[in-house]
């Protein structure tokens, strides 16, 4: 389960969507997507109108934990990176802090070593955040989601399954 | 634990299909996308062999609106039943935070929905979880058919927590929604 916490995080939040975008703009990527080991978008950066996002996060989670255990087969612990060659766009896929991963696509007009570069930049800052993050999560208590909250998404439910 | 989505105030939940290869998981899933609102889904992914049987995963996203302030997404899975996927089952557990068994009710069925379910226990340890951790409901499918084994055993033999059941045909959609429905209603109360 994936759940907002409110203002408590929105601070590292707005720096990891910063620093997204900053990423996307410096290599000119199309779109980039932060998306956690479950297939879940976290967030995005650049133009993504063109992308089924729910599908893209799955599959790049999928993916990711399809190829960590190709490694494992190898002795490998895991692949940091994945890289998916088109003849338009291509999609480079690295893991942060072990736990989210960070997908890029972008077109011919940028090199796969600037955005290997870039990515490893950006990479490491986005760690400090998450490390941050993570240790917050810890006896957090969500707060937010009371009886009244489970009733009125209990009744959603029921009109939407009908 | 999976990460959160701190900015716009999001709750996401993976439900995940488990159970024996052809048992109907992916029969259940597109009945639930053939039902819901069209503007309330997003696209249904089917990752199949060539003779349509599930190689990787299906998958259903579902958009149950914003209930104060949150957007509520259900993300229903569905595992491949094949016993030599096993490696794909385990991934797509990954996360889950409810799980619908999908039992085949005939008799020759019998062993492989025990087969299963022991199998869904030893990936969930590999997580770390055990099955009476997360949210389970069943699903005793293809009560249509005239070879099937009594609710009563079903019930002894899978479902000694007495959970939630249904007596389903999915290819007709009875017996579709109630454990979908009572599966999501328990993760959201377990937000608490």
């Amino acid at each position: 389960m994936t759940v907002s916490k409110g203002n408590h995080f929105e601070e590292e939040f707005r720096k990891i969507k910063e620093n997204l975008e900053e990423l996307c703009r410096d290599i000119k990527a199309l779109a980039v997507l932060l998306i956690d080991k479950a297939g879940q978008l976290i967030t995005t950066a650049g133009n993504t109108s063109f992308l089924d996002i729910p599908s893209f996060a799955t599959l790049s989670a999928a993916d990711f934990a399809a190829t960590s255990n190709l490694a494992d087969l190898i002795g490998e612990y895991d692949f940091t990176t994945l890289f998916h060659q088109g003849k338009e766009k291509s999609i480079y896929v690295s893991l942060i802090s072990d736990q989210v991963i960070l997908a890029v696509i972008f077109t011919k007009e940028t090199t796969l070593g600037l955005v290997r570069i870039k990515v490893r930049k950006v990479s490491k800052k986005l760690e400090g955040f998450f490390d941050k993050i993570f240790a917050d999560i810890e006896g957090e208590y969500v707060g937010m989601i009371d009886d009244d909250f489970i009733g009125e998404a209990e009744s959603e439910l029921d009109s939407l399954f009908e | 634990m999976s990460l959160i989505n701190y900015s716009s105030k999001e709750i996401n939940c993976k439900i995940v299909y488990y159970g024996p290869g052809l048992g109907g998981k992916t029969t259940n899933i597109k009945y639930v996308y053939s039902k819901v609102n069209p503007e309330s889904r997003g696209k249904l992914m089917s990752l199949d062999t060539e003779l349509d049987r599930t190689l990787f995963f299906d998958f259903l996203p579902v958009n149950l609106g914003k209930v104060r302030g949150f957007t509520l997404h259900f993300h229903l899975y569905t595992v491949p039943g094949q016993v030599y996927y096993n490696a794909s089952r385990k991934l797509i557990l990954k996360g889950t935070d409810g799980l619908i068994f999908v039992a085949d009710s005939q008799i020759e069925r019998f062993e492989d929905n025990i087969e299963s379910l022991e199998n869904l226990k030893e990936n969930l340890a590999e997580y770390g979880v055990k099955l009476g951790d997360i949210p389970l409901t069943m699903q005793y499918n293809k009560r249509d058919l005239p070879n099937i084994v009594s609710i009563e055993e079903l019930e002894e033999v899978l479902n000694p927590r007495r959970v939630f059941f249904s007596e389903g045909v999915a290819i007709q959609g009875i017996g579709v929604f109630e454990p979908l429905k009572e599966v999501s209603k328990k993760a959201l109360r377990r937000l608490k």
